[in-house]
């Protein structure tokens, strides 16, 4: 998708502003205004402790934040009680970084719960959905079986499967390409874009393997210890002047080696052992 | 480290674990009983909020809770019922009044026994697989996934095995009640040459409803419990596969505890006046 085409869209999906966030006494996003436009693939990047994940945990609704906003379908996030958020949580899919999927049912029965519980379909209408969402990240004849049958990168595409299953306005993938070979990948990449193209959603990928956001990435924001360094096309992230973002282009996103103080002062605010 | 001239701060550590203790104990008193009312609250409204408690994960909670216990509630219950009455006889026939032993035996079992011993079985049967199952899907972002597909966990999840647990229970504890007093009479009537019938019926005519039913309304209270600590462990999961092997551990010793415990103030209040 062009970028152009992506700024024309005056309403961004996602509205982020001003978002602050502390996990006990320290602050894990220092402030972060972010809009993420109608049909666009936008990734998120950024290494470990980098707060990209509490990021989407808060877009997702499931953190509460300190302060700032954030407007998912033009509806305010931070001040909806549970019962809106349910409501709204309906218009999104989410796959998780390790599928989430429930072991105690099938995967056509994981695909379909969201059908079942927001649906009055018939259990026939419903089948027909699951095996066409699991026929789109081709699992078509999977349905029967355990999540304990399947590959790592199986579980990712029937998690995709049941995030997309209610034709979502939004989704969200957490580090879809974690812990998977190059060539299962490259294969979720495509399926993500597959996905955005087929059903037109806007699609928000957290992830801190950079191959795969540049081969996805409408937009990329790159997160730094709680701030935005940059947003921008693939070609702009590239070509930033900004040190910080080449450095860690050209780290791909390693963890830092810190020494054990080091860390538990990053983690708490001070070294426990002072 | 304090010099020769502070206070040893050994003592205040334990202090401090001490409260500490304290408040995490009340923090997960408080948490399970927000999940009580939060359950109840869906249990009642779950329809009007357009979720509502589906009848299919209630019956298989009370298949894996109550019909897959019943050999092993069978079994102990048959055991203890006959080891009562071995006890009963050898005691009583000190006194020349081994006859009495149906006496022991039917208020024991109904009272005490039964419920006691059904309950401790439940906890560590199925209070321990609500835990490691809580702690295994918070680990596996389950949870979390469940959120997000606007799904509520505590109706989804507690609900069912609040509802099943009410039901499964107090049904198991007739049952080891049945079975006790059968186990009993068949080596009480061996030993002693009663009849089979006499038997029966000094049984019945000892026991009153309110004797049956002391030992449901434990049983009730025990359901309760056993289904909390349970949540409220495995909610608690901290790290991985070890996490979940201890939030497992601590809803069994926990939950026989909070029975024991609870069987003891029970029959305190009840007996007295």
């Amino acid at each position: 998708m062009a970028a152009a085409a992506v700024h024309s869209e005056p309403q961004p999906v996602i509205e982020v502003s001003g978002l602050v966030t502390h996990y006990g006494e320290r602050e894990i996003l220092h402030g972060i205004d972010l809009s993420i436009y109608k049909g666009e693939i936008m990734v998120i990047m950024g290494g470990s402790g980098s707060g990209k994940t509490t990021l989407l945990r808060h877009m997702l609704g499931l953190e509460k934040a300190t302060s700032g906003s954030i407007k998912l379908l033009g509806r305010e996030l931070t001040s909806m009680s549970e019962l809106e958020l349910y409501d709204l949580s309906k218009k999104m899919g989410v796959a998780f970084q390790g599928g989430a999927l429930f072991s105690s049912m099938t995967v056509g029965e994981n695909v379909m719960l969201p059908l079942i519980e927001h649906t009055k379909l018939d259990r026939g209408t419903m089948e027909i959905m699951m095996r066409m969402k699991l026929e789109i990240v081709n699992l078509a004849g999977f349905e029967h079986l355990a999540p304990a049958e399947l590959s790592g990168g199986m579980i990712k595409r029937a998690a995709f499967a049941r995030a997309v299953v209610m034709d979502p306005a939004v989704l969200f993938a957490d580090e879809p390409s974690a812990g998977l070979d190059p060539v299962v990948s490259r294969s979720l990449d495509e399926l993500i874009k597959d996905l955005r193209d087929a059903l037109g959603m806007t699609v928000v990928v957290v992830t801190h393997e950079l191959e795969s956001a540049f081969a996805i990435a409408d937009r990329i924001t790159m997160l730094d210890r709680g701030n935005i360094l940059t947003v921008g096309t693939v070609e702009e992230v590239r070509s930033s002047e900004n040190e910080r973002v080449q450095h860690l282009l050209n780290r791909c996103f390693e963890e830092e080696v810190l020494d054990a103080d080091a860390y538990l002062a990053r983690l708490f605010g001070e070294s426990p052992r002072d | 480290m304090a010099d020769s001239g502070e206070t040893d701060p050994a003592p205040l550590r334990a202090l401090e674990g001490i409260g500490r203790g304290t408040v995490r104990g009340l923090d997960s008193l408080g948490f399970g009983a927000s999940l009580i009312w939060d359950a109840l609250g869906w249990l009642l409204l779950g329809p009007r909020r357009g979720q509502p408690v589906r009848p299919q994960p209630v019956f298989a909670e009370m298949m894996e809770i109550g019909v897959r216990a019943i050999p092993i509630v069978s079994m102990l219950s048959a055991t203890i019922g006959i080891m009562l009455a071995i006890q009963g006889i050898y005691q009583l026939k000190r006194f020349g009044a081994e006859s009495q032993v149906v006496i022991g035996v039917a208020f024991g079992m109904t009272r005490e026994f039964a419920p006691l011993i059904t309950g401790i079985l439940v906890a560590g049967r199925s209070g321990s697989a609500l835990a490691a199952r809580l702690g295994t899907m918070t680990i596996n972002q389950e949870i979390d996934a469940l959120r997000v597909m606007g799904i509520n966990p505590v109706r989804f999840l507690v609900v069912p095995s609040l509802l099943a647990m009410l039901v499964m229970l107090p049904a198991l504890v007739i049952w080891a009640d049945l079975v006790s007093l059968v186990a009993a009479g068949f080596y009480i009537t061996a030993d002693l040459g009663m009849t089979l019938g006499a038997y029966v019926n000094q049984t019945l005519d000892l026991l009153g409803t309110g004797d049956v039913l002391h030992g449901l309304e434990k049983s009730v209270i025990f359901a309760a419990l056993i289904t909390v600590v349970g949540i409220v462990d495995g909610a608690s999961v901290e790290g991985g596969a070890e996490g979940v092997g201890r939030v497992t551990t601590n809803a069994v010793v926990h939950g026989i505890t909070a029975i024991v415990l609870t069987d003891m103030l029970f029959a305190f209040a009840t007996t007295r006046g």
